[in-house]
C-alpha cells in the first residue's frame, strides 16, 4: 500500500498524473512539466514534498548523536535556524543518506529522503545515544520555489519577515517552521506545518497564481542546478568524494569521531573517480546508465535530461578523476560529441555552460 | 481516457495508421503514447526513400522522461517525414493524429492494414496498460 500525503486530493483535483515514488503515491505532473519547470525558472511554483522524512532530535544529547553520525560538522551551527547540508556514512564511507539539519530551539531537526526512510530511522535507532528522537509524520511540507516563491509567501503567511531571511537559514512561527532553501537552483522557501495548515495553505499558493509542480519538473530543475538525487547519483556504494560532496565531508576538527572518518582521511587524497558535469548538444538525450568516454577512461551518466532551460541534454558523470574537457557517449549505439563541464548549469534562470 | 479515432488502424507498439485517398499511409503516435510519453524533445525520423519491414524500428521519439523506438505498422517505403517536428516536437503532443504525424508510407499490400488493431482493440491494449 503506498503511502498518501494530505495533499492527495488537492493533486488529483487539479489534475495530476500521480504515480509511485519511494513508496509514495505522488503527481509527477499536472499536464505539462516544461511548463511547470519554466513556471519555477521564471516566477513560482509549489512542490508537494511531505513524503520527505522530518525527524526532530532535541536535548543535550542531540549535538553528540548528529555530530557522530554526520560527515560534516554540526558544530558549524551556532545559532537557531542556521541550515546545514551533509552526509550519513557507513564505516567503508558509502553513503546512507544526504539530508538538511536545522537547528532549532530545542535541538535539531533534520530531513531526510523519503526512498531511506526506513533505513535512516533504523540507522538512527542503531546509534541511540539517548537523544529524544521524534519523526515528524504529523507534519506536512511544501517546496515553494522561483524568484517571486518569497514575495508570495511572506504576504500569504502576513509574515514579511521573511523577505529578509538569509539563505541556508530557517524561521519558525508556532508550529510553522519556513527554511530559504530548495532543490531547484532558484530562490525560494521550504515550509514544514501541521497538515491541516499545509492543504489551507496549498489551496491559496495555487489560488495566487502559484503552479503546481511535479516530480518530472523537480527532477530536470535540480538536475540543471547540478544537485545530486540519492539512490540516482549516489548510494551506499559511493562515497562522498567520487559524489561531488567533498566539501560535506568535515575533517576538522580532527578530534570529532564521525561514523566513516577513517574511510574519509584515507579516501581523499586516493579517490579515483569523480561525479561532474555534461553537456551535450546535438540530436537526442543523454539518460542514466549511458556510458561516457573520456581523455582519462570510460565513465557512465548517473542522471540525464534535457534541459528546458537550455534546450539541450545535460546529466551528471561518474569519471575518471582526471578527465576534463570533450568527451564522447554513447546515445543509443551512437558515440556522439559531448563536454565535461562543472556540474552546475542553471542557476537563478541563467545559464551557465 | 485518451482519444481513438475510429477511423485509424493501431499497432500495439501505440502507432496508428491512416490510409489515405491516394493509397498512401500517414503514421504517428496514439494521444495515449504521448501522454504517457510527456513532452516531446526530439524526433528522429527515417530517410526518405528508406524501404522499410512491418515492424521494424525506422524513427525515436524523446521525450524529457524517455526515448522509445516508434516501429513500421506495415511494410513499404518511406514516401515523407513530417520534418515540422524537428523544429517543433511539441506538436507531437498537442496534435498527435494531425499536425503531430511522423512519416508516410507507399504501403507494399495495404491489406496489411488489415492485420492491425481497430479501435477498439487498440482501447483494450490501453486498458491493460493502465493497470
Amino acid at each position: 500500500m503506498l503511502h498518501r500525503t494530505p495533499l492527495f486530493d488537492a493533486h488529483v483535483a487539479a489534475g495530476a498524473k500521480m504515480v509511485p515514488f519511494g513508496g509514495w503515491e505522488m503527481p509527477l505532473h499536472y499536464g505539462s512539466q516544461i511548463a511547470e519547470h519554466e513556471a519555477v525558472r521564471g516566477a513560482a511554483g509549489v512542490f508537494d514534498v511531505s513524503h520527505m522524512t522530518i525527524v526532530d532530535i532535541d536535548g543535550d544529547k542531540a549535538a553528540p548523536f548528529l555530530s557522530r553520525l554526520m560527515a560534516n560538522d554540526i558544530g558549524r551551527l551556532a545559532e537557531t535556524g542556521q541550515a546545514l547540508y551533509g552526509a550519513l556514512l557507513n564505516d567503508q564511507g558509502g553513503i546512507l543518506d544526504d539530508l538538511i539539519v536545522y537547528r532549532t530551539d530545542s535541538g535539531f531537526r533534520a530531513v531526510v529522503n523519503a526512498s531511506t526512510r526506513d533505513k535512516v530511522l533504523a540507522w538512527f535507532a542503531a546509534n541511540d545515544n539517548g537523544a529524544p528522537r521524534r519523526h515528524r509524520s504529523d507534519l506536512t511540507m511544501l517546496a515553494v520555489q522561483g524568484p517571486d516563491a518569497v514575495a508570495v509567501i511572506s504576504e500569504l503567511l502576513s509574515w514579511p519577515a521573511l523577505t529578509d531571511l538569509a539563505g541556508f537559514r530557517a524561521a519558525v512561527r508556532g508550529d510553522c517552521m519556513v527554511g530559504r532553501t530548495g532543490y531547484t537552483g532558484e530562490d525560494g522557501v521550504e515550509i514544514m506545518l501541521p497538515a491541516a495548515e499545509g492543504v489551507a495553505l496549498f489551496a491559496r499558493l495555487l489560488a495566487a497564481g502559484v503552479k503546481p509542480a511535479g516530480l518530472a519538473a523537480r527532477d530536470t530543475l535540480r538536475l540543471e542546478a547540478g544537485l545530486n538525487l540519492y539512490g540516482q547519483d549516489m548510494s551506499e556504494d559511493n562515497h562522498p568524494y567520487e559524489s561531488n560532496m567533498g566539501w560535506t565531508v568535515a575533517l576538522k576538527p580532527a578530534d570529532r569521531d564521525f561514523i566513516g572518518r577513517p574511510a574519509m582521511e584515507s579516501l581523499r587524497a586516493t579517490y579515483t573517480r569523480k561525479l561532474t558535469g555534461l553537456v551535450f548538444q546535438g540530436k537526442g538525450v543523454v539518460r542514466h546508465d549511458f556510458t561516457v568516454r573520456t581523455n582519462a577512461g570510460d565513465g557512465t551518466v548517473t542522471s540525464g535530461v534535457f534541459s528546458p532551460t537550455l534546450g539541450y541534454s545535460v546529466a551528471l558523470v561518474r569519471v575518471p578523476r582526471a578527465a576534463e574537457g570533450d568527451c564522447e557517449v554513447d546515445i543509443r549505439g551512437k558515440w556522439l560529441p559531448a563536454r565535461l563541464v562543472k556540474p552546475s548549469f542553471v542557476r537563478h534562470g541563467k545559464a551557465l555552460v | 481516457m485518451s482519444e481513438i479515432p475510429a477511423e485509424l488502424r493501431y499497432a500495439a507498439s501505440h502507432e496508428w495508421a491512416r490510409l489515405e485517398s491516394d493509397g498512401t499511409v500517414t503514421v504517428g503516435i496514439t494521444d495515449h503514447a504521448q501522454d504517457a510519453l510527456g513532452d516531446v524533445v526530439y524526433v528522429e525520423l527515417p530517410e526518405v526513400g528508406a524501404r522499410v519491414a512491418a515492424r521494424d524500428e525506422i524513427a525515436v521519439v524523446e521525450s524529457v522522461k524517455a526515448a522509445s523506438d516508434i516501429y513500421a505498422p506495415i511494410a513499404g517505403t518511406v514516401l515523407a517525414v513530417n520534418e515540422a517536428l524537428e523544429d517543433a516536437p511539441e506538436t507531437v503532443n498537442q496534435d498527435a493524429y494531425g499536425d503531430g504525424w511522423f512519416f508516410r508510407l507507399q504501403p507494399d499490400d495495404v491489406s496489411e492494414l488489415d492485420a492491425l488493431l481497430d479501435a477498439s482493440g487498440y482501447a483494450d491494449v490501453c486498458a491493460n496498460d493502465d493497470h
